[in-house]
């Protein structure tokens, strides 16, 4: 079937998979339930697999290929066309979405398994698929804001699936309220870029900056708004605080949700709206910094976390760092491969992590594990390749992805010394929490009570995912690698079109470096991500394994950076001193009890009151006294015929 | 010799005047009824004179009316004075004051 002249189809089976499970899985078994969620899922994946192979056939000329389904919106010059789009970008995100989606919904047959809610949590999940889908396929920025607020609604929804729970709840809330503020940014920036273009179509735009410059304050403003919202999304500074809490969730969730999926929709944004942030250097500069200020702040937090998930939850925030950091360089297919690399190496940390949860009954704390190695060696070697791999060691697919960043940030046509060096001090603080997780989780004495805790390798439908998840994390990235040896980056070619179709003619040539092959491979190699990333793992090492003693030493001597670490900066505690508590005294004390209860509750008391003492007054009148009564009739008629004879005295 | 109009006017409203007033300060109901239809032929004396004086038929026509109104009026106020002496056991009307407030 020509998936191409029917993309709704991939949008149609999760969502008709979360809507059948959601309706009437309550009462099903558990196969019956996995079937529909990872059948429309695994159907999505092959459609978005054909896609991919009609996308090839077609020519230049025909891509980006717009499909129109109907109009959903018209109001005045305002109008808006329910229209999907494939193009080199979409095809990446979809790859990537569907595929890792597929094994993680796989994946959460085994890790869920005993836990209640089943259905619901698949239904949630295929709904989640469905609106990341439609983000990622959505040809203008209406569309996209569906899929935009629709993810955030499945976020919280499964950040709070153990809704019981008192932090899931609060943290379903956090995550929501969070991104809100964001996407209030994101949402008055449309409305800007539709008084500027008169359009939110993607192509329209772009076409339309291409053949008319616009004020660059405007676009400036515009790209900002934009940026705010996938500040929000993608937990960048200052908004990253929702995304550690996050980690309430079944881990699954936060390996799909909080790590592969939808907090890189910010930085897909980024990427889609490239021809305006490119003529906007202010704006390029601010998601630049950001980003690098991100990378490396929230690694240092990371350093100190005990919770397994916190560590790579902070991790997430900072790996997104760096894919801004390569879209605020100009560098937008290195952020865009770092995205898809990412979108492996964390998706497996984290399901890694569940399958290290799972096999020590719930357990997340690393001071209480230790020496699982030998007890559960898929995991500890599909963790070790993750690790590997975000560390940046050579070979595997991090390195590709963080180094071309990198190499952006230094040598690219934005560059800036300031933030490569941020980004680097990141790097090397990504190789040392990083392997400090595996040394303190898989090696050393165990530090929990072997009676109590049975540590099992984790079923079969959970080591596999993990498996084609390390395979990739491998060699998902080599697809950029003959670079490295004089030819050219294959992932960054495939992509190029979308970044250079609207782009301003000065930057449209894309620096190729035009270094001999072997200068390249050895700057590469030698290059100072990867002698950093190889130190984290070294001084971990020392750390953990040499001389454990070292750590506490240090804390000792470097007291007050150590608290200051160890509370995240608190960064929470401010924000609850200056945002929550101040909004929730006056939501208390102004507007619920003065405006809710005096002002508004008074006047409707007030009303009433009013009514019913006067009434009280006025039935006095009726006494039940027949000669009161023809007494007033009396008053009344004397009373009216004065008046008619007022009246007409005075005419 | 044709008695003056406001002759009977001024009749008439003395007999409406002393209806009035016996229709708030008389206690028994039945004298009480007795001063409405007074006020009822008050008023029926003014239409004839009116009619007589501007030679019309229109003020007759009104009398008729107000004649039958009164009849039915004397009708069905008698069976509430009938059925009000039956209960009370009394005809004054400061005894039946129990539909108020």
């Amino acid at each position: 079937m020509p998936i191409l002249s029917h993309l709704w189809i991939i949008l149609a089976l999760p969502l008709a998979g979360a809507a059948i499970n959601g309706l009437l899985g309550k009462h099903w078994p558990k196969s019956a339930v996995n079937s529909v969620a990872i059948g429309s899922v695994s159907l999505a994946f092959l459609a978005v697999a054909e896609l991919v192979r009609e996308f090839w056939q077609l020519s230049p000329g025909q891509i980006p290929y717009v499909g129109d389904y109907f109009t959903w919106i018209v109001a005045g010059p305002f109008r808006v066309d329910f229209s999907l789009q494939v193009d080199q970008l979409t095809v990446v995100m979809l790859l990537t979405v569907s595929f890792v989606g597929m094994l993680i919904h796989i994946y959460s047959t085994g890790y869920m398994a005993h836990e209640g809610g089943y259905y619901r949590f698949f239904s949630y999940l295929n709904l989640f698929m469905f609106f990341m889908l439609t983000l990622v396929l959505a040809a203008n920025l209406i569309v996209m804001f569906v899929g935009w607020e629709g993810v955030g609604l499945c976020s919280y929804l499964l950040i709070g699936f153990w809704f019981l729970k008192k932090s899931a709840a609060d943290a379903g809330k956090k995550a929501f309220i969070t991104t809100r503020i964001g996407d209030f940014g994101f949402t008055v920036g449309i409305l800007f870029v539709f008084a500027t273009f008169s359009s939110v179509d993607f192509q329209t735009i772009f076409k339309s900056i291409a053949a008319t410059p616009v004020a660059e304050g405007t676009l400036t403003t515009i790209c900002i708004l934009l940026f705010t919202g996938a500040v929000g999304k993608s937990a960048q500074l200052p908004l990253y605080v929702w995304l550690p809490d996050a980690m309430e969730g079944p881990t699954p969730v936060s390996a799909l949700i909080h790590a592969a999926t939808m907090v890189t929709a910010g930085v897909y944004m980024v990427a889609r709206m490239n021809p305006l942030f490119s003529r906007a250097p202010v704006a390029m500069l601010v998601v630049a910094i950001v980003g690098a200020i991100t990378a490396f702040y929230s690694a240092t937090i990371g350093l100190m976390q005990t919770d397994i998930k916190k560590v790579l939850a902070y991790s997430t925030v900072s790996q997104l760092g760096y894919m801004f950091l390569g879209c605020g360089v100009g560098a937008y297919a290195a952020g865009i491969f770092h995205l898809m690399t990412h979108a492996f190496f964390k998706g497996l940390l984290f399901l890694c992590a569940g399958s290290v949860i799972h096999a020590m009954g719930g357990e997340q704390d690393m001071m209480k594990m230790g020496g699982l190695r030998k007890k559960i060696p898929v995991t500890y070697w599909t963790m070790l390749i993750a690790t590997l791999a975000i560390a940046g060691i050579p070979g595997f697919a991090g390195f590709f992805s963080k180094d071309e960043i990198l190499e952006a940030a230094q040598s690219g046509p934005h560059a800036n010394l300031a933030l490569w060096l941020l980004g680097v001090a990141g790097a090397a603080l990504t190789s040392f929490y990083m392997f400090r997780l595996i040394f303190l989780t898989f090696f050393g004495a165990p530090r929990y009570d072997e009676h109590e805790v049975h540590v099992h390798e984790s079923p079969k439908n959970m080591t596999i995912p993990l498996m084609i998840l390390a395979f990739l994390s491998i060699f998902g990235g080599w697809v950029a690698a003959p670079k490295l040896i004089g030819g050219i980056d294959r992932f960054g070619e495939f992509l190029q079109p979308v970044f250079t179709m609207y782009a301003p003619t000065a930057a449209a040539v894309a620096s190729e470096s035009t270094a001999s092959p072997g200068l390249a491979l050895f700057h590469a190699l030698t290059g100072w991500p990867v002698i950093v990333g190889i130190l984290g793992l070294l001084v971990a090492w020392w750390f953990y394994i040499k001389s454990p003693e070292t750590p506490k030493r240090l804390a000792q001597s470097l007291h007050g950076l150590y608290t200051l670490i160890f509370h995240k900066y608190y960064v929470d505690e401010i924000y609850a001193a200056l945002i929550v508590r101040p909004l929730l005294w006056i939501s208390a004390n102004l507007l619920w009890h003065v405006v809710d209860e005096r002002v508004i509750d008074g006047t409707v008391n007030g009303v009433a009151t009013a009514a019913r003492e006067s009434g009280g007054e006025v039935r006095k009148l009726q006494s039940g006294n027949t000669r009161s009564y023809a007494a007033w009739v009396i008053i009344g008629a004397v009373g009216f015929t004065f008046l008619l004879l007022l009246v007409l005295g005075m005419r | 010799m044709i008695v003056p109009v406001s002759y009977y006017l001024v009749l008439s409203a003395i007999l409406f005047g002393l209806g009035v007033v016996a229709f708030v300060f008389k206690r028994n109901v039945i004298t009480v009824f007795m001063s409405i239809e007074l006020m009822l032929n008050a008023v029926n004396l003014a239409f004839v004179a009116f009619a007589r004086a501007h030679n019309q038929l229109d003020g007759l026509v009104f009398v008729f009316f107000v004649i039958v109104v009164a009849a039915a009026e004397a009708a069905v106020g008698l069976a509430i004075i009938i059925m009000l002496a039956r209960n009370r056991e009394s005809l004054n009307v400061e005894r039946v004051n129990l539909l108020k407030f």
